[in-house]
């Protein structure tokens, strides 16, 4: 996985099933904060979309809001699947950036 | 008298300011399918209520909602959600008292196991209640955290 990558990712097989764990760089802010130095507030700037693939395929979508912690972290578990699966992941914030990144099943 | 009119210049502008935004935001909102207005609502019922169009929901044992009693970091709160439902559509994640009580909602599939795990912010000591759309009806369950410092305004 590229050094400059927001998202680092494991995915593991257990005996059933699949275990991601996701750890993403992103300053989630819910825009409601004061910025310590000017006292303004902080702009909105938080993940809105998750997209897991397992293989192309679709497995797990969500939406955040701002209340999802900075640097999210995130693990959720997929049926089945084997060694050498691809599982991608992917994020698009408010502000239109969007990163992914694909891990092959250990 | 100087407060009342700098009230009325605050809402034009506020006004003002919503229309462009909403007029401006109006292809990003058609294209993607992010709930804006249950991360606009105040109260959980509301979130509820676009997510949902239902606020008929039961309460459940067969929620597992995991999170600590005393949070010492409330911009740092673990929150893991799993269920023995069958044929769970969503889990959805909410902090009572936060400004934005609607956390995140996990849509699953066939091929998710009914299991996330994150971390969330809160603004202070309230319930956190998990949400599971399971065979088309919602089942939820609550767990109080006491938060000791809140976590950025959320």
């Amino acid at each position: 996985m590229p050094d400059n990558s927001t998202i680092r990712i494991k995915a593991k097989k257990k005996s059933d099933f699949i275990e991601v764990k996701a750890l993403i760089t992103h300053p989630m802010e819910n825009g409601l904060r004061k910025d310590q130095e000017t006292g303004n507030l902080a702009p909105a700037h938080f993940i809105e979309e998750i997209e897991c693939q397992l293989n192309g395929q679709v497995v797990m979508t969500a939406v955040w809001g701002g209340g999802i912690s900075k640097n999210p972290y995130l693990a959720f578990q997929i049926k089945g699947g084997k060694v050498g699966d691809v599982v991608a992941l992917k994020w698009t914030d408010n502000q239109g950036k969007t990163d992914e990144v694909t891990a092959s099943v250990k | 008298m100087i407060m009342s009119i700098a009230r009325r210049t605050f809402l034009k502008a506020t006004f003002a300011a919503s229309s462009t935004v909403a007029l401006g935001a109006l292809p990003i909102a058609a294209m993607a399918d992010w709930p804006k207005a249950a991360f606009e609502a105040k109260t959980v019922s509301d979130a509820l209520k676009v997510l949902y169009s239902s606020l008929d929901v039961t309460n459940s044992p067969d929620i597992k909602l995991e999170a600590p009693d005393v949070a010492e970091n409330g911009a740092v709160v673990p929150v893991t959600v799993s269920t023995q439902l069958a044929d769970v559509e969503t889990i959805t994640i909410i902090a009572e008292k936060n400004a934005v009580p609607l956390i995140g909602q996990f849509k699953l599939t066939k091929n998710s196991v009914a299991y996330v795990s994150t971390r969330i912010k809160m603004a202070e000591t309230s319930h956190v209640v998990a949400v599971v759309k399971a065979g088309g009806k919602l089942y939820s369950t609550k767990k109080s955290v006491t938060v000791t410092a809140g976590g950025c305004g959320g």
